[in-house]
C-alpha cells in the first residue's frame, strides 16, 4: 500500500469518528445552558485551534531537526504540517464568527484569542508564501526551518498577549492551570473528538507527505 | 569573543559610511515617516478624536512602517557585484555579519526614530518633556527585538523574487507582539499613570529581545551558508 492510500485509510478513519462524535455531541451530550445549541461547535473549534498550534510547533521542531539532521524527509515533514496546519486555522478561523454571531452578537470580534489564530494564520502563509518563491530545495529547507523555528518561538508571546490584552473570548476551560471546569460528559465528547482531530492530522499529513516525495521525484 | 564584536563594528562602519556617502535611503526613510505622520492627522476628526488617545497609535504605526523600510536595504546593499559573496568569503564569522548587521539597521532605524519622535511632538502637540526617559527606553526595547528578526528574515528573502513584499509578510505577524507591548505602555506614560502598572508589558519585550536576538544569532548562519 502507498503512503497516499495509507494517508487516506486513516483520514477515512478521522472523518468518521467526528462524525461518530457528532452524533454523540448532538444526540447525547446536555445542552448547555447559556449558549444553547451554538455551543456544539466547540467540539470542533477547539480541538482545530490545538491542532492549529500543535502543527505549527511540529514545523518548528522539524525545522530545528533538519538543520541538525540536513535530511530532506524532516523538511517536507515540516511543509506537510504547515499545510495542514493552515486547513485547522481555516476551520478556527470559520467556525469561531459563527459562533460569535450568536454568542456574541458580532461575527468578528478583535478578541485576542481570535486575533491569535489570525496572526498564526498569517504565519503559516508567509510559511507556504516563502516557500513558493524559492526554487533551490536546499536554501528552500534551510528558510523554511528558520521562518517556522521563529514562529514556534512567536506562539508564546501570542499566548502572553492572550493575558495581558483585555478579551472577550471565553478563559481556557480545559488547558488551564486548575480542573477542567466543564462537565463530564461534555469533556468526554471533547476529547473524543481531539481524538479524531488527531487522527486527521496524521491522515492529512501523511497524504501531504506523500504528495511533496513525488514533487521530488518528478524534480 | 572581543573579536567577534571588533568584526561586527567593522561591518557597522562600512555599512554606516556607504550610507552616510549616499544619504538617499535615510533621506527616503526620514520623508516617508514625516509622510505618514502627516496623513494620520488627515485620517481622523480631530473634533471627534482627541489626539492624545490616537498619540501611541500613530506613533508605533510610524515607527513599524519606517523600520520595515530600512530592513529591506541591509543586505540589498550587499546583492550588487556579489559583495555578499565577499562577506561570506572573509575570515569573520557569521555571528559577527549578523551583529553587525543587526547594528547598523538599528543605527538606521534609530536615526528615522530620532527624525520622527520630535516630528511627531510638533504635528500632534503632544507633551512628551515629562516621559522623555522612559519613551526612549521603550522605543529602543521594542526596535531591538523587531529589527533583530526582520534583520535574520531579511537575509533570506534578498534572494527570493517580491522580496520586498515577502518580507512584510513574513514579519508583521513578529511585528504585532511588540508593537501591542510598545502600544500599551506609550499609552499609560502619556496619560501621566505609572510604569508599575504595564511591568507586564515591560517584562513581554525584555523577553521578546532576549529570545529573538539570541534565536537570530543560532539561525543566521542558516540563512547564508550555501
Amino acid at each position: 500500500m502507498t503512503l497516499t492510500r495509507k494517508g487516506q485509510a486513516v483520514t477515512l478513519i478521522g472523518l468518521l469518528s467526528l462524525a461518530g462524535v457528532y452524533v454523540r455531541a448532538i444526540g447525547y451530550t446536555p445542552i448547555e445552558i447559556h449558549q444553547g445549541l451554538a455551543q456544539k461547535i466547540f467540539y470542533i473549534h477547539v480541538p482545530a485551534a490545538i491542532y492549529a498550534e500543535v502543527a505549527m510547533m511540529l514545523v518548528g521542531l522539524g525545522g530545528v531537526l533538519y538543520l541538525f539532521l540536513k535530511d530532506p524527509r524532516l523538511d517536507r515533514f515540516a511543509a506537510a504540517s504547515a499545510e495542514v496546519g493552515t486547513a485547522f486555522a481555516v476551520v478556527v478561523l470559520t467556525t469561531g464568527p459563527i459562533w460569535g454571531k450568536t454568542v456574541w452578537g458580532t461575527w468578528w470580534a478583535w478578541d485576542a484569542r481570535l486575533t491569535s489564530t489570525l496572526l498564526l494564520f498569517f504565519l503559516y502563509i508567509g510559511y507556504l508564501l516563502l516557500r513558493g518563491t524559492v526554487t533551490d530545495p536546499g536554501a528552500r529547507a534551510r528558510y523554511s526551518a528558520v521562518v517556522g523555528i521563529c514562529g514556534t518561538a512567536l506562539i508564546p508571546f501570542i499566548h502572553l498577549s492572550v493575558y495581558l490584552f483585555r478579551t472577550l473570548h471565553p478563559q481556557p476551560i480545559i488547558l488551564k492551570p486548575s480542573a477542567p471546569s466543564l462537565p463530564w460528559s461534555m469533556l468526554e465528547t471533547w476529547l473524543l473528538s481531539l481524538g479524531a482531530f488527531t487522527v486527521l492530522y496524521v491522515g492529512f499529513v501523511m497524504q501531504r507527505y506523500a504528495i511533496g516525495a513525488e514533487e521530488r521525484d518528478h524534480a | 569573543m572581543r573579536e567577534v564584536i571588533a568584526h561586527a563594528l567593522g561591518i557597522v562602519r562600512k555599512d554606516l559610511v556607504l550610507e552616510f556617502r549616499t544619504r538617499t535611503g535615510f533621506i527616503s526613510a526620514a520623508a516617508f515617516t514625516a509622510m505618514v505622520l502627516m496623513i494620520f492627522e488627515f485620517g481622523r476628526d480631530p473634533t471627534a478624536v482627541p489626539t492624545i488617545d490616537l498619540a501611541p497609535t500613530i506613533l508605533w504605526i510610524t515607527f513599524s512602517f519606517g523600520a520595515m523600510l530600512a530592513l529591506n536595504r541591509a543586505f540589498q546593499l550587499e546583492l550588487e557585484n556579489q559583495a555578499l559573496d565577499g562577506l561570506l568569503l572573509a575570515p569573520i564569522s557569521r555571528t559577527s555579519l549578523y551583529w553587525g548587521k543587526l547594528l547598523a539597521n538599528l543605527a538606521f532605524v534609530a536615526g528615522v526614530e530620532a527624525v520622527g519622535l520630535p516630528l511627531f511632538v510638533l504635528f500632534f502637540n503632544v507633551p512628551v518633556g515629562h516621559v522623555l526617559g522612559a519613551l526612549v527606553g521603550v522605543i529602543v526595547l521594542a526596535t531591538v527585538g523587531f529589527v533583530a528578526v526582520g534583520t535574520l528574515f531579511s537575509a533570506m528573502v534578498i534572494r527570493t523574487r517580491f522580496a520586498e513584499l515577502l518580507l512584510l509578510v513574513l514579519l508583521l505577524p513578529f511585528l504585532v507582539a511588540p508593537l501591542v507591548a510598545a502600544v500599551s505602555i506609550t499609552s499609560a506614560l502619556f496619560a501621566g499613570r505609572p510604569l508599575s502598572e504595564v511591568m507586564a508589558w515591560l517584562k513581554l519585550l525584555a523577553a521578546y529581545d532576549i529570545v529573538f536576538v539570541t534565536l537570530a544569532t543560532l539561525l543566521f548562519p542558516s540563512t547564508v551558508e550555501e
